[in-house]
């Protein structure tokens, strides 16, 4: 899996990754695990995703930010049971300024969040499990995913 | 999976997350009347599926791993899958 893992997320691998001589300017994202939503207590959080289509969406939305702007990014997503903390996605973008490294990697989480079929399920510290929904009136509002023709 | 006679197409349908607990499953093939559209295969899965009323009628979806609108053809041996509102990050 190239933007998918069960593994812990090594930042530090993927700012190798993006690096290089030529590179003035990295920007960097981190979503980490929050310990509340809706004001109320989460313990941890537990990912899925259609696995193939996400690999595939990520893998296309790092090639337009690349096609856009000249920079080199990475984007990982975690899979799995994260706790309070967890990076569960990251991205980076590196390029010779700062401004096209901010713009793709703004460009790349915001398409992430729209378009990669991932999933994620609520532990409440009062023991009720929940998939989260963001289309929800409660929670933060999300907007939908961006359509294409099939 | 095996193809199916002229008039007909076979499409094997997947869920996720919340739909794949409201209709206790993970995937199902149906055989619809061809033409048919993802809406045709929504329709189909609400009224024949236990719990598949349980589906909004107007799901996100993909064909073949990308998404699609409900208006998308789909063709014999496509997989359609019903994403429930997208959660990443």
């Amino acid at each position: 899996m190239l933007h998918l893992t069960r593994q812990p997320i090594d930042v530090g691998r993927l700012l190798a990754a993006v690096a290089g001589s030529e590179r003035g300017g990295t920007a960097c994202f981190i979503g980490t695990v929050r310990d509340h939503q809706d004001g109320r207590s989460v313990v941890r959080l537990e990912y899925s995703a259609y696995e193939p289509m996400a690999e595939q969406e990520c893998a296309a939305i790092v090639a337009e930010a690349v096609a856009r702007w000249p920079v080199r990014v990475a984007l990982e997503h975690r899979l799995g049971e994260l706790a309070i903390g967890d990076a569960a996605v990251v991205v980076i973008a590196s390029s010779a300024h700062r401004a096209p490294a901010f713009e793709a990697c703004r460009y790349v989480i915001e398409e992430a969040k729209r378009r990669v079929p991932v999933w994620k399920k609520e532990h409440f510290a009062d023991g009720v499990i929940e998939w989260v929904d963001p289309t929800r009136p409660a929670s933060a509002a999300a907007a939908p995913a961006q359509v294409r023709g099939a | 999976m095996t193809s199916v006679g002229s008039g007909t197409l076979r499409v094997r349908v997947l869920f996720f997350a919340t739909y794949a607990d409201r209709v206790g499953r993970e995937t199902e093939d149906f055989i619809l009347p061809a033409p048919a559209t993802v809406g045709d295969v929504v329709r189909r899965v609400r009224a024949v599926l236990p719990g598949g009323e349980r589906i909004p009628e107007r799901p996100l979806a993909a064909v073949n791993r990308v998404h699609a609108r409900l208006d998308a053809a789909v063709a014999d041996g496509d997989e359609v899958a019903l994403l429930p509102p997208l959660a990443g990050g």
